[in-house]
């Protein structure tokens, strides 16, 4: 181990510069042999504009978890915070919300932060799951700035117990150049050329709330529902589905972008994504409806690093840190201080915000589903055919 | 310590699931009633883990027997060390090494370009077996490689001297005293292919399914741990059945013979 008070000596020094320049040590090990990330804190909190920053105020330990969603994290941002607090972001990602409420209600998920789904919010106050937010300790969460309609399911009876982070919608992605310049525009298409000429070729969220409810808008009923005779309508066409589908997978970028996938259940910044380095691939919001959602961070009971959660939503509530963020995953957020921050260009984006026509058949998910049995075992089935 | 989390599995597979997921205590046996639908899941493990078993052994055998017997000193360590060295990543990373390999991008866009037409691999069972493949060589040659080694060369040299042929000195010396090595190998790569769920979760796509699979999904998505637990107990009997199965047909097909140790 290295004891970073030691003094280094120059020769040393510049040999751990060029090793850094090299890339064949990391950018922790430079600032941690040289004393260089030592000097950076101590400068950092010597310096009055950044001492205001209240996340880089107290010592919080040496890292903070945080369960979130793929493509969704500005891993500048988290370098940034690591070098401000000495915390390292350590990240892990989901497919569903469904997982991540197993992980808690198993226990011990070791999590400091998490991601959660607006309709999940009220189930996880219920299974006493998530902690409430002792505001006075985010000075960055400015209720007035952010948008009711989508920071609002983080108060459940008066309490807040999340902060809204972003929202978005869920469509579909298709690769145009498969399509033969043939627009798709609801999810009756998504469904019936999947079984056609994209045989092969379709991911399907590994997802119960998006791949029921858009089966579900296949026949025109809520994407919500939990009818057990509507329920077995979506079943069949999801087992008919089964053969022609390319993967059930939350993380589909990868496929897309490789050309074995043509066309994928995605959400918002997944399609922004895709659509700004593959401009063919085009984002599809379903002519029926589908789901309009919003993203939290909570703080789940039991935390082990609580000063360190704290920091980190403040932190990434942040309007300088949040417009990163933004320009990153391509979600629109619903803190106006963000909005003004922000590009016309990405204010005016289609797939960010879509027209109201688009937007106005959408729903938010309801909670029953999130643990209503027959929607669950309909998806167990459904991956187990 | 050993039987306790048997035991609650076998608690847990009567009980029911809890209104938002869990376990709540009951008694009934519509868990068991209900393993139909998990059907085609048992069906391919059941046929997956034979497969995956025996492309093992074919592979491995050969390696194993240049391995103790042809190969020199030198060849000998180093070709251990690789088969070894990708045992110290994670299968996971190793996976995703595949992923790329057998998608769109990877082997069949090599055989496009040699004209050999664009099949597709990925999310296929062919994926998977070649991951079970890959994954399980390892266990299978050490077995095989262990039992040549122990082999008394002598008794080759002696085969030969009394004018075998090379063929019939393999078939009839050294194959039948390797069967303990291979009985090991099988039984390992078998019972731990059993319960694989990684490698088809990463190649499959989620369209090849396994019983590991179907228990991941029940505890970790549909959060159904009374059924989960029907499912497992389900698993646990069907692999006490086609294990003795095998230890019998093995036992009497090695006609008691000492030297083939099972376990």
């Amino acid at each position: 181990m290295t004891d970073r008070n030691d003094t280094i000596s120059r020769e040393m020094f510049i040999a751990e510069l060029m090793r850094y320049r090299k890339g064949s040590v990391t950018r922790r090990h430079f600032l941690g042999v040289t004393g260089l990330g030592l000097a950076t804190t101590v400068l950092g909190s010597a310096v009055p504009g950044l001492r205001g920053a209240a996340w880089a105020q107290a010592d919080i330990g040496d890292r903070v978890v945080l369960a979130s969603w793929p493509n969704y994290h500005d891993p500048a941002n988290f370098e940034a915070f690591q070098t401000a607090t000495g915390a390292a972001v350590d990240l892990s990602v989901f497919g569903s919300n469904e997982e991540m409420l197993a992980k808690l209600q198993a226990g011990g998920s070791g999590w400091d932060v998490f991601v959660p789904t607006n309709y999940t919010i009220s189930t996880y106050v219920a299974e006493d799951l998530i902690e409430a937010l002792d505001l006075s300790r985010i000075p960055n969460y400015d209720l007035a700035s952010f948008d009711p309609r989508f920071a609002e399911p983080g108060t459940v009876d008066g309490v807040v117990y999340a902060v809204s982070r972003n929202w978005g919608t869920t469509g579909y992605a298709v690769n145009t150049a498969q399509t033969g310049g043939k627009k798709l525009t609801s999810w009756k298409e998504f469904w019936d050329i999947t079984r056609a000429e994209f045989s092969g070729r379709t991911m399907v969220h590994d997802y119960q709330l998006t791949t029921i409810g858009n089966a579900l808008k296949y026949f025109g009923y809520s994407f919500n529902s939990i009818d057990p005779k509507e329920l077995a309508d979506a079943e069949k066409l999801l087992l008919e589905v089964k053969p022609h589908l390319f993967a059930i997978n939350s993380d589909y970028q990868p496929s897309m972008r490789s050309g074995d996938a043509w066309m994928t259940m995605c959400w918002t910044g997944d399609g922004k994504q895709l659509h700004r380095d593959i401009p063919e691939i085009e984002y599809v919001l379903g002519s029926e409806g589908g789901e309009l959602w919003s993203d939290f961070l909570a703080i789940p009971k039991g935390a082990p690093h609580l000063d360190a959660a704290y920091a980190l939503i403040n932190y990434l509530l942040d309007p300088a840190v949040n417009v990163k963020e933004v320009l990153f995953h391509g979600y629109p957020v619903a803190d106006k201080r963000v909005d003004a921050l922000l590009p016309p260009e990405i204010l005016n984006d289609p797939i960010m915000y879509p027209a109201a026509d688009l937007l106005s058949p959408l729903e938010f998910g309801a909670a029953v589903t999130l643990t209503d049995p027959g929607r669950a075992e309909l998806m167990a089935r459904f991956k187990s055919a | 310590m050993l039987v306790l989390p048997l035991v609650v599995v076998f608690v847990f597979s009567f009980g029911e699931r809890g209104p938002a997921g869990g376990y709540v205590p009951a008694f009934t046996f519509d868990n068991f009633l209900n393993l139909g639908t998990r059907w085609a899941a048992f069906k391919n493990t059941l046929v997956l883990a034979p497969v995956g078993t025996l492309a093992c052994l074919l592979i491995a055998y050969p390696l194993a027997y240049f391995l103790a017997i042809r190969a020199g000193d030198r060849w000998k360590t180093l070709l251990l060390i690789l088969v070894i060295v990708p045992f110290w990543t994670s299968i996971l990373i190793r996976s995703y090494a595949w992923i790329f390999l057998l998608g769109g991008q990877g082997l069949p866009a090599l055989l496009d370009s040699l004209g050999l037409g664009n099949p597709r691999l990925i999310n296929t069972p062919f994926a998977v077996l070649v991951g079970i493949v890959y994954g399980y060589l390892p266990l299978m040659v050490f077995p095989i490689y262990v039992s040549l080694e122990r082999l008394d060369k002598r008794l080759l040299e002696a085969s030969s001297d009394l004018g075998c042929p090379p063929a019939r000195t393999f078939l009839n010396v050294t194959l039948p005293l390797s069967m303990a090595g291979v009985a090991t190998g099988c039984m390992l790569v078998f019972i731990l292919l059993m319960g694989e769920f990684l490698i088809p979760a990463m190649l499959g796509g989620g369209k090849v399914f396994f019983v590991g699979n179907a228990l991941v999904d029940l505890f970790l998505q549909s959060r159904n741990w009374a059924f989960g637990s029907a499912v497992a107990v389900a698993l646990v009997l069907v692999m006490l059945v086609t294990v003795t199965a095998y230890m019998r047909a093995t036992r009497r097909w090695a006609g008691g013979r000492d030297d083939v140790s099972l376990m």
